[in-house]
């Protein structure tokens, strides 16, 4: 196979990796934005804030040390244990339910019945709200956050492609992070969770009534408060699964709450109300920008990574709004 | 408690059981605007109980005061002989009332068969670990509910839509398959208001059927609202007449159709 073809194939499979956590984090806002309607600006930080709350719990970091400190005088840091990773996930996971909870109670409950707009701007504010909480609670250095995920290119696959460049000595193999392998593993066991649990048990029927319609959703006995609850844990968990690849690949910084914008094209694409949809639009927009940019940097320069998701989400816009899996918007006159 | 007395048999020989839920002395204000003064009646158990009265009567608010989407001021619901304290809609679902509404409130993104089921929610006992970790038995428990729900679409002659999306039906079916999911919850009471609103004669003829199959065949207590007075007369064993947010007659079609009362507020009567 020529040399060009396969370094396009390369840069489309490191495409692949990115675009599932564009997915992870467009799945979040699906999930929100079916059962309530609600975008939810904050997703991105909920990701950045679960893991936070990972790595600080798994080094036995003191929260609000700074404020404790500055108030009392005293100078704690560290509990002096360290959390064993499956026990700090479960723990994490508590603090997402409870946060969930909060929401409810604090944010949502008070916004019942109003415009869209204004739970949006509600939802701005706790994004802001939480990226604050989580510098305050764990601080604003870039953490290390190591799960026990493999990282590294991928020498196994490596291996078993090199024989596609049919003896050419510029080429030793597709390189992929193990990291990407692992990620994508999980996005799929997460979706496949999703979808079996929205259709096919009671509580995702509910799930999906209290998305369709209040009222109706309250006469046949759903308590709209539970439902709302139980949206934001999942979201939550959903943050926490995208924190940790994002974390474990780039380290815990807060830069990853910006990931949230790159989001939004992809739920463009794929349609807000489509659990598939926000994989496929997150897989389409990775690889087309990573391709885009194999093929156009020699002719308008580099760089076009920034805007390439935002072009292909304006296109959409113009001629199917509703995105590939959205479901069809039809007025009946 | 409530006194619990005997029944009554109706003009086609069903016999009434005693009272299943009373209303007392309910008042109910929008800001200064009182939507019900000081109503009280009763319904009793296996009836058609309609509730009538000219446009803005009160009538949908105290449907709605009956199965808890607004909460009375003043006055008491009893409820098979307790008083029921303010209480939210969803648990009042799930105490066996069960409603459809005026402009019709179904999911329309999802199945007609989905939107039935969702009516058997309380019903469902597994709850959400015990599906994530015991698949079995849930897909047993659903397979429960889903017999249940087959015979209530057959019982409303609607096997042919089971699997079309509700957004697709015409207007009349959506108002049989809103019954359908109200009776797939088995409920003590059943709440139906204006179920025949916008229907043509041959529509109106059938779910007069279905009301009287529904009452006949699960013994089902019904209250209903409409504005037909043919159908009204027909079908309800008692009704109570509403005008002004005020009860003006209460008794069964042949009473209520010889008050002076009623007479005048649908009429008019001149003012002097």
């Amino acid at each position: 196979m020529p040399l060009e073809i396969l370094q396009a194939i390369e840069a489309a499979i490191n495409g692949l990796s990115t675009g599932i956590m564009y997915a992870l984090v467009a799945l979040g806002f699906v999930l929100i934005f079916k059962a309530s309607g609600i975008f939810n600006f904050a997703q991105g930080v909920m990701a950045l804030f679960a893991a936070l709350t990972l790595v600080g719990l798994q080094s036995g970091q003191v929260p609000f040390a700074h404020i404790i400190n500055a108030i009392f005088g005293t100078s704690v840091h560290h509990f002096g244990w360290n959390v064993p990773t499956i026990l700090a996930i479960p723990l994490t996971i508590l603090v997402m339910v409870a946060f969930a909870w909060a929401v409810e109670r604090v944010v949502l409950k008070h916004l019942v019945n109003q415009e869209p707009i204004i739970l949006f701007m509600a939802t701005i504010g706790l994004a802001f709200f939480l990226e604050g909480l989580g510098d305050i609670m764990w601080g604003a250095e870039v953490k290390r956050l190591d799960v026990g995920i493999p990282q590294g290119g991928n020498l196994w696959f490596e291996e078993n492609t090199a024989w596609l460049g049919g003896g050419n000595p510029d080429f030793f193999g597709f390189y992929i992070d193990t990291l990407s392998l692992v990620a994508l593993l999980i996005a799929s066991v997460l979706v496949t969770g999703l979808v079996i649990f929205s259709q096919y048990s009671k509580q995702g029927r509910a799930l999906r009534a209290v998305a369709d319609d209040h009222q109706a959703a309250l006469s046949v006995g759903i308590s709209l408060r539970f439902i709302w609850v139980l949206t934001w844990s999942i979201a939550g968990i959903v943050a926490l699964v995208a924190g940790i690849i994002w974390g474990s690949k780039s380290g815990v910084q807060f830069s990853l709450s910006l990931i949230a914008l790159k989001a939004l094209p992809v739920l463009i694409l794929g349609g807000f109300t489509s659990i598939p949809g926000a994989i496929v639009g997150g897989l389409i927009i990775g690889v087309g920008e990573k391709l885009f940019d194999f093929y156009m940097q020699p002719i308008i320069g580099g760089a076009t990574e920034n805007w390439f998701a935002y072009m292909l989400a304006l296109v959409f816009l113009l001629f199917r709004p509703q995105g590939l899996f959205g479901e069809k918007i039809i007025e009946r006159v | 408690m409530l006194d619990q007395t005997e029944g009554y048999t109706t003009a086609d020989g069903r016999q009434i059981g005693g009272v299943v839920m009373e209303l007392r002395n309910i008042t109910l204000r929008f800001g200064g605007v009182e939507a019900i003064k000081n109503i009280s009646f009763d319904i009793r158990k296996g009836e058609i109980r309609a509730i009538i009265g000219p446009n803005g009567a009160g009538k949908s608010s105290m449907l709605n005061v009956i199965s808890g989407f607004y909460n009375p001021q003043e006055g008491d619901v009893i409820y098979k002989g307790y008083k029921r304290p303010p209480m939210r809609p969803y648990k009042v679902a799930r105490m066996g009332i069960a409603r459809t509404f005026q402009n019709i409130a179904l999911f329309e993104g999802m199945s007609v068969l989905d939107n039935i089921m969702t009516g058997r929610i309380n019903h469902m006992k597994s709850g959400f670990l015990s599906q994530a970790l015991w698949w079995g038995a849930a897909a047993r428990e659903e397979a429960e509910h889903r017999e249940k729900v087959e015979k209530v679409i057959d019982f409303l002659e609607i096997q042919h839509i089971r699997k079309t999306p509700v957004a697709r039906l015409p207007y009349g079916l959506k108002k049989r398959v809103e019954l359908a999911r109200a009776l797939a919850a088995e409920p003590q009471i059943l709440l139906l208001d204006e179920p025949m609103a916008g229907m043509n004669v041959e529509e109106k003829e059938d779910m007069s059927r279905f009301v009287l199959d529904v009452n006949d065949e699960f013994g089902t207590t019904i209250v209903l609202i409409e504005h037909d007075m043919g159908v009204v007369m027909d079908l309800s064993d008692r009704v109570v007449v509403m005008d002004y947010g005020k009860k003006i007659g209460d008794g069964t079609p042949d009473e209520v159709r010889n008050n002076q009362a009623v007479i005048d507020a649908y009429l008019g009567v001149a003012h002097d």
